[in-house]
């Protein structure tokens, strides 16, 4: 599957889960602030992501859970440097830009994208099987 | 008045199943909320009997150890409206189950009329993203939800 199938797919389950029109979803859509997602979405775009393509999403992987309570990640609402460094490690696929220049905690949802997540997929259907 | 919209389960299968029914009485005073000397059971009321049915059977894939919560209501389409004298039949199958949630496909019929097919989103609250923390005591399975799958278990096992 190519990426640009992979990208309609993901389109496709956006529109369905949040219930918002096909051409708000681009490529740098951010998934809370320009559609809409609460939390309880994340849970259902996971459901509907497994289903559409046939994987298995383990709890954390995509969405990296627990990072605020670790004082060595998170301090006072801020990233510290290691923390990014962290992020970085787990989320190979999201754009740091925003989060580089200002790493505050609230800005942690700028990195789940419709990009990020097509990408995230590809790998998903690109690795080796266990 | 008790909060339950489904009377028995006729069928359940563990982790992958479950069908309840409901009978519809007039003497059943909601039915005359609605619409004035035309009663009906609210739609909202058959989603909460497939969130009941539904519900259960996946509190009970944990061993009803998990809080589960209704979190969305993915699709809800309705056909035919339905009438005191008249038995509901929820049909709900379990599509997806992890250690977070589940997410449900259902109808739910009369007789083999279909009146709605509806898909719902379970939550196992206390493995929430956002890290919220709960009261520690299982405040969704309480002992109401819990006897209508001792009862169905007991009728099962009994052969007159």
């Amino acid at each position: 599957m190519t990426r640009d199938e992979i990208y309609k797919k993901v389109q496709a389950v956006l529109v369905d889960a949040l219930g918002v029109d096909e051409e708000e979803v681009t490529p740098n859509a951010v998934i809370r602030d320009d559609l809409g997602a609460e939390s309880i979405d994340f849970l259902d775009i996971m459901f509907r992501l497994e289903k559409a393509f046939g994987i298995k999403i383990p709890k954390g992987e995509m969405m990296p859970e627990g990072l605020a309570n670790d004082p060595n990640i998170v301090q006072n609402g801020v990233f510290t440097p290691a923390g990014l460094a962290e992020l970085k490690k787990r989320m190979p696929f999201s754009d740091f830009t925003v989060l580089e220049k200002d790493p505050k905690l609230d800005n942690m949802s700028k990195l789940f994208t419709v990009d990020m997540i097509t990408k995230y997929v590809e790998s998903k259907l690109n690795a080796p099987a266990a | 008045m008790r909060w339950i919209w489904i009377d028995k389960f006729t069928e359940f299968t563990p982790r992958t199943s479950a069908t309840a029914i409901k009978n519809v009485s007039l003497a059943e005073e909601h039915l005359h909320d609605l619409y004035p000397a035309f009663p009906i059971v609210p739609h909202s009321l058959i989603v909460e009997g497939m969130a009941q049915t539904a519900g259960i059977l996946v509190g009970e894939a944990r061993n009803f150890e998990e809080k589960v919560i209704l979190a969305k209501i993915g699709k809800a389409t309705f056909h035919r409206l339905v009438r005191p004298g008249e038995t509901i039949i929820f049909n709900a199958k379990i599509e997806q189950l992890n250690e977070q949630g589940a997410s449900i496909s259902g109808t739910v019929n009369v007789g083999t009329d279909l009146v709605a097919e509806i898909e719902l989103m379970f939550s196992h609250i206390d493995q929430n993203m956002a890290g919220i923390e709960f009261p520690e005591h299982n405040f969704v399975f309480t002992e109401q939800f819990t006897e209508l799958l001792k009862t169905y278990r007991l009728s099962s096992s009994i052969t007159l």
